[in-house]
């Protein structure tokens, strides 16, 4: 690039209104792209934070998600008193069996209905999921009808605060907790004692055990186990971020897949704007190009110079764009997990691989729309450029 | 022996079908230090003879040899090299790039160079002076006077030391005032710095400051 930068630089402030609105173009395409990802990536962020490292579940082999899982009791305590199975600091096997339904209960706001996920859980599993904090009132007593609800529902929907009742499962359930899930997707879900729970919604087995290792090299061998004991083969064992994973990625494809075609297609539109642009750039300057050349820069710097125009104006586009949509982090919304059918509340989160994929989109649109008026203008003649003085 | 050897030259434009013959069957040499001024009504072919001669255009037949290169055989990668190092661009309506400075005007032919930053600063600034501008260095083409953007463009030609300084009507674009400027300028370089310079116009006055001057009727020399 022997052109020299400032020249690029200062021919884009002289056309302060094509290339400004250019900018702006470009900025919006790159908003809905960059928000399209940080959507998927939220559902994503929010879904596998849900899982830890530490922990792994287990849930019927045929089964997609808890939502669809049984374990029987007997088969969740012939796990409980494997050796390989960590033990709470008062001794008991460190997992805990959980059932996994959903209810409907009014939105706030719309009044429409949504799926709620109810946990039942046992005290082990407070144990298991450390980032649980109770944010306001206490936690549930077992042998209660007392429920504590995540701080998503809370917000939500409605009859969800403290001192309110909620009918489901053939009881009333009173609420006597809000708890954090610190971002996961606990904190779209109600949790009540599971030994209360499975009468009251008539189910005699569990949908999930989650459990802790002691030593997590143990993993392989105990799957191997487990698949080859004749009472527990119709189970699988995964571990539990893997699970969460698993449940994000249909969701995160669809997001993606939706939001990339779309973008792709306003991006046809950022692309013709930024092509027109370069245009206008390259009949205005036909003189300077005859001059350049003539002074002895070679077709190549032409090119590269309104190259780097494009691009440009496609990384301001860029900048801005992604800028802009950084403030969409303070947003939460919810839909229906595609996994568990139940509604599930995340945020939009910028990280560093959707700032680079979004770098690559606004780049890949300043030089497409820059390609064909920089090879016009590298092919320009020079007399004939010099003649339009 | 001769800088410059323009043999049999002959230049056609096709328009649709038919030939325009620009020029026709053109010799001449010009020498070393010489200043010769190319004259002749609207669409004689001065211009084109000048490009040819700065290879910005190629002949249809003929061939020019420049310090012994004959340019006419050259590609167009090996002619923008050639041009850079060899030929120095006077045009009549200065062709300054208006977003850069007068010094950043003068140091655009330096970037295809291989000197130094510091090297490129001295030259400019050294071109600058030669054209008396040292003190406006600093100050944008619209900022300038008619003359000031001619004796820019002048200081952009001259400060990759050419071989050859070419000036398409350098004056035609300026007031008496500034015009006799240009031609004293331009008449400096040609006896102090020995340029060699080849000067279309067809300004009566402009042709006086030239050592030679030759007259182009209807693409022939006459």
């Amino acid at each position: 690039m022997k052109i020299p930068l400032t020249y690029t630089l200062k021919s884009l402030w002289t056309r302060k209104l094509t290339t400004t609105l250019t900018i702006g173009g470009i900025s919006m395409v790159v908003f809905v792209f960059a928000a399209v990802l940080m959507l998927a990536y939220g559902v994503e962020k929010t879904l596998i934070e849900t899982g830890s490292d530490e922990n792994v579940i287990v849930i019927r082999k045929a089964a997609q998600a808890e939502l669809q899982s049984q374990i029987d009791r007997d088969a969740a305590n012939i796990i409980k008193t494997l050796p390989e199975l960590a033990a709470t600091p008062d001794g008991k096997p460190f997992a805990a069996n959980e059932l996994f339904v959903l209810i409907n209960i009014f939105k706030k706001g719309s009044g429409d209905m949504g799926n709620v996920t109810v946990r039942g859980i046992t005290s082990e599993s407070m144990l298991l999921r450390p980032q649980i904090k109770i944010l306001e009132g206490k936690m549930f007593t077992a042998g209660t009808s007392e429920i504590i609800v995540g701080s998503s529902i809370a917000k939500r929907f409605q009859g969800c605060t403290i001192g309110e009742r909620l009918k489901f499962g053939g009881n009333y359930w009173t609420i006597v907790g809000v708890f954090d899930g610190n971002g996961t997707g606990f904190d779209s879900e109600i949790w009540g004692d599971v030994e209360q729970m499975l009468p009251a919604f008539g189910r005699p087995v569990f949908s999930s055990l989650t459990f802790r290792l002691k030593n997590q090299s143990d993993f392989d061998a105990l799957k191997t186990k487990i698949e080859s004991d004749r009472r527990l083969n119709y189970l699988e064992i995964q571990h539990e971020k893997e699970y969460y994973a698993e449940q994000s990625r249909l969701m995160a494809i669809f997001i993606r897949v939706i939001g990339t075609v779309v973008s792709i297609i306003f991006s046809f539109g950022a692309t013709i704007g930024a092509m027109i642009t370069m245009y206008a750039a390259v009949a205005n300057r036909t003189v300077e190009i005859g001059t350049l050349r003539s002074l002895g820069f070679r077709r190549r710097n032409i090119l590269a110079a309104f190259l780097i125009e494009s691009v440009l104006i496609a990384s301001l586009g860029a900048a801005i764009g992604l800028f802009t949509a950084s403030f969409l982090q303070l947003f939460v919304i919810s839909t229906v997990n595609f996994g568990t059918f139940s509604e599930l509340a995340f945020g939009f989160t910028l990280s560093l691989a959707v700032i680079k994929y979004t770098a690559i989109f606004a780049l890949g649109i300043g030089f497409i729309g820059g390609f064909l008026p920089a090879v016009r203008a590298a092919r320009l003649n020079i007399v004939n450029a010099l003649r339009a003085s | 022996m001769s800088l410059v050897s323009v043999q049999n030259i002959s230049k056609s434009y096709w328009r649709d079908s038919q030939e325009i013959r620009v020029l026709t069957n053109i010799s001449f040499d010009i020498a070393e230090g010489d200043f010769l001024g190319l004259m002749g009504p609207s669409g004689s072919g001065k211009t084109t003879l000048l490009n040819l001669i700065a290879g910005i255009d190629k002949p249809t037949k003929g061939s020019i040899t420049v310090s012994s290169t004959d340019i006419s055989k050259l590609n167009e990668s090996e002619l923008a090299k050639w041009r850079a190092r060899h030929i120095g661009f006077v045009f009549q309506f200065y062709n300054l790039m208006p977003v850069l400075t007068a010094f950043e005007n003068v140091e655009l032919p330096l970037l295809l160079s291989k000197l130094s930053k510091k090297e490129r600063r001295e030259h400019v600034e050294f071109a600058l002076q030669i054209v008396g501008l040292g003190d406006r260095v600093h100050h944008y083409p619209k900022q300038l006077s008619g003359g000031q953007e001619q004796r820019v463009a002048i200081a952009r030609a001259i400060v990759t030391d050419p071989t050859v300084l070419v000036a398409d009507e350098p004056t035609g674009d300026l007031d008496k005032v500034s015009a006799e400027e240009i031609l004293k300028l331009l008449e400096r370089l040609n006896t102090e710095f020995k340029k060699t310079i080849i000067m279309v116009t067809h300004d009566p006055r402009a042709a006086e400051r030239a050592h030679k001057i030759r007259h182009l009727d209807k693409g022939e020399l006459s």
